[in-house]
């Protein structure tokens, strides 16, 4: 078995409660049957806009939300099975960076207290000294200061406390982080030491990264494979510059066209989506997609396209691909 | 009509016609008092806008952007804000010397915003319609009326627009309810809209929507339009001219075309580096070092001499001017024109920029 992290067929419905019992009256379908796979060292994109459930795969991959169906196999154990001192164990491979730098830090803790509480956890450093060596190292690793690990979160930028949440990350040396939006909440100047970073990091030690974005240029640029999921399902999955170059799904092409291109000489044609995401909760039928598809044919609204593959290695779900 | 000639710190582009500008911002100066201290947000900002225009501002968070554009309807808070200087001519009258009434009238009026949250902007408990209508009574009380609120709902795009007055903010998208807000900025037949941020905390396709609303509309309507922005896309996409804006100063200033074909400020260039684009192949990004410097903390010299690849030794020393430097392109830089430092000269010997250019021509 030579990948890192297998999925099949994941589901997440969240309960739709309503009135006095808090009868379940329909439920949010935030994932709907998605599968992956991720080599080890590889970067894997998600893209999609807000409500299509790219967050709650990724949370629900590492188990941060229960999956309601699937499974989850890292490393070849199922983690969806596991409990307690089990799953702890195994969560040291794999680690989360979140987008907020200001929320995802505890402002109550030093520095080192916030890396050296993964260190404790997993026992990682027998003497103090140990510890206190390892946090300077990791500090050093994403380019901050020794010295800094005395200090607290609210005394550094946004670049820097999302730095602080990658050393957190790194402290208990994982092979796989799942990365949800780590540079949107960021200044543009700032976003790219982050994702060089990123880089850096992952040529050094071989961490997979699964990288949830809504920003397809930034997803593009770092990842091997991306991946565009729509409405809890996965719409098209292709090698980066294929998914580019030669989109086969129509939402994707629109996603693309949407893009703000800096160039101005640039006039490519803007494919311009009528209406709003549909509600998760009463997906249309057939494609979801079919509501606002420019290329819609009668087949769409009634059979749900599934995700097959186009050309070797590019998936896409659409009738007419 | 006789204007004085357009000085080194007052850029001033007349339209084609000849006629003054919409708006003539000259040397704005803000401060934030707390304490015994002043911070000084924005720091000697001339720019014009002219009828029908666009004009983007551009920059990072803390670069001043929204609180000039604010200030053109004197929309920040005094105190604990304050103008040391300068001037915001709005039709040729002094924004800054404006009583509370001639204020009123131009809030609204004459200027209107659209803000980044538009679930923050709308009012939770009103319908849009009542919220559009009470624009309309304002500024134009014989317009208020059903009739017009559904005209006004159907040129920002919205379907069905006599049922949709009746829903309650929570009840539309992140989208529509950026379409309602810009119905309620119409509402007033403003002569010029600022948008600040519209598009940032909506989705790509969304974002894509309103951009293309706003940019039939400015043409419809014969409007102005001030669009703050960090996203130099969208600048290509709607702008007329740039203004590029590094803690609280200008520093670059020059038309849309001509600035994102060529930037020739070194902070302009490193913006549009450090930014990936769509297909292209490079490896790395070109991440500008270094932190956006903080209000009250500005860098002396030039101030974006700490993270500047073409920074000489003087630079700290010597405050660069915006100054013309070829017909219409304004700068704010001592060496835009000259070749990268060789590293005895260079004030930032480690600059990313500067280590790859001697990686790519070694013997120099």
């Amino acid at each position: 078995m030579n990948n890192l992290l297998e999925v099949k067929d994941l589901k997440v419905h969240f309960p739709v409660k309503h009135g006095l019992f808090s009868r379940v009256k329909g439920h949010v379908k935030a994932v709907d049957g998605v599968s992956l796979e991720l080599r080890p060292g590889e970067t894997l994109g998600l893209v999609g806009e807000s409500g299509c459930g790219k967050t709650t795969l990724g949370r629900a991959i590492i188990r941060l939300i229960e999956p309601t169906a699937g499974s989850v196999h890292f490393e070849g154990d199922d983690i969806t099975s596991l409990e307690g001192q089990e799953l702890r164990a195994r969560r040291r491979k794999f680690q989360m960076i979140f987008q907020d730098p200001y929320g995802s830090l505890n402002p109550r803790m030093t520095v080192e207290q916030i890396i050296g509480e993964a260190i404790d956890i997993h026992k990682l450093a027998e003497t103090k000294s140990a510890r206190q060596k390892r946090i300077a190292e990791l500090l050093q690793a994403v380019g901050l200061n020794a010295t800094h690990a005395q200090r607290y979160p609210h005394e550094f930028s946004g670049g820097q406390r999302q730095r602080i949440g990658i050393a957190r990350a790194l402290a208990v040396e994982p092979k796989m982080i799942v990365c949800d939006e780590p540079v949107s909440a960021l200044d543009v100047s700032v976003q790219a030491q982050i994702i060089n970073l990123l880089q850096d990091l992952q040529q050094q030690r071989g961490i997979a990264y699964l990288f949830i974005a809504h920003d397809l240029a930034v997803v593009e640029h770092i990842s091997h494979r991306v991946m565009v999921m729509y409405l809890g399902k996965v719409v098209e999955l292709a090698e980066s510059k294929t998914i580019v170059r030669d989109p086969l799904h129509p939402y994707t092409k629109a996603l693309l066209s949407a893009v703000p291109v800096v160039d101005p000489k640039s006039k490519q044609k803007r494919i311009v989506l009528p209406g709003d995401v549909p509600s998760p909760i009463d997906p249309p039928s057939g494609c979801p997609f079919h509501p606002r598809c420019p290329i819609v044919v009668d087949r769409c609204r009634v059979d749900i396209p599934p995700l097959r593959e186009v050309k070797p290695g590019h998936w896409a779900a659409c009738h007419l691909a | 009509m006789l204007e004085s000639a357009a000085n080194v710190v007052e850029p001033v582009t007349r339209d084609r016609a000849g006629t003054a500008p919409l708006v003539e911002i000259k040397d704005l100066k803000l401060e934030f008092v707390s304490g015994s201290k002043a911070l000084r947000a924005v720091d000697g900002v001339s720019f014009t806008i002219n009828a029908g225009e666009t004009v983007c501002l551009v920059g990072e968070s803390g670069c001043g952007k929204s609180v000039t554009a604010l200030s053109i309807a004197r929309l920040v808070p005094t105190p604990p804000a304050r103008y040391p200087g300068g001037e915001i001519l709005l039709r040729g009258q002094d924004v800054l010397k404006m009583s509370k009434a001639q204020l009123r009238e131009i809030r609204g009026g004459v200027v209107s915003y659209i803000f980044q949250e538009p679930s923050a902007s709308l009012n939770p408990v009103f319908r849009v319609g009542s919220q559009i209508r009470e624009s309309l009574k304002l500024h134009r009380p014989e317009a208020a009326n059903d009739a017009e609120v559904v005209r006004l709902l159907k040129l920002v795009g919205i379907p069905a627009p006599e049922s949709r007055m009746r829903d309650y903010p929570h009840q539309l998208s992140g989208g529509m309810q950026q379409r309602v807000m810009i119905a309620m900025a119409l509402a007033s037949e403003p002569q010029l809209l600022v948008a600040d941020e519209p598009t940032t905390a909506l989705d790509v396709t969304i974002q894509a929507q309103i951009i293309e609303l706003l940019r039939d509309l400015k043409q419809r309507l014969n409007m102005s339009m001030l669009l703050i922005t960090h996203n130099l896309g969208i600048v290509g996409d709607i702008a007329d001219r740039v203004a590029v804006m590094y803690a609280g100063q200008i520093v670059e200033l020059a038309s849309a075309n001509d600035l994102l074909a060529q930037p020739l400020h070194p902070y302009t260039q490193a913006l549009m580096k450090s930014v990936p684009e769509l297909g292209n192949e490079d490896e790395r990004l070109q991440a500008i070092p270094g932190t956006v410097p903080n209000l009250g903390a500005f860098p002396s010299g030039c101030r974006f001499h700490p993270r500047c690849p073409k920074a000489r030794r003087d630079c700290p020393e010597r405050v660069p001017e915006l100054v013309e430097v070829l017909p219409n392109r304004w700068v704010r830089c001592f060496y835009w024109d000259k070749p990268l430092p060789a590293p005895a000269e260079a004030l930032n010997p480690n600059n990313p920029v500067l280590l790859q250019s001697r990686e790519q021509s070694p013997g120099s």
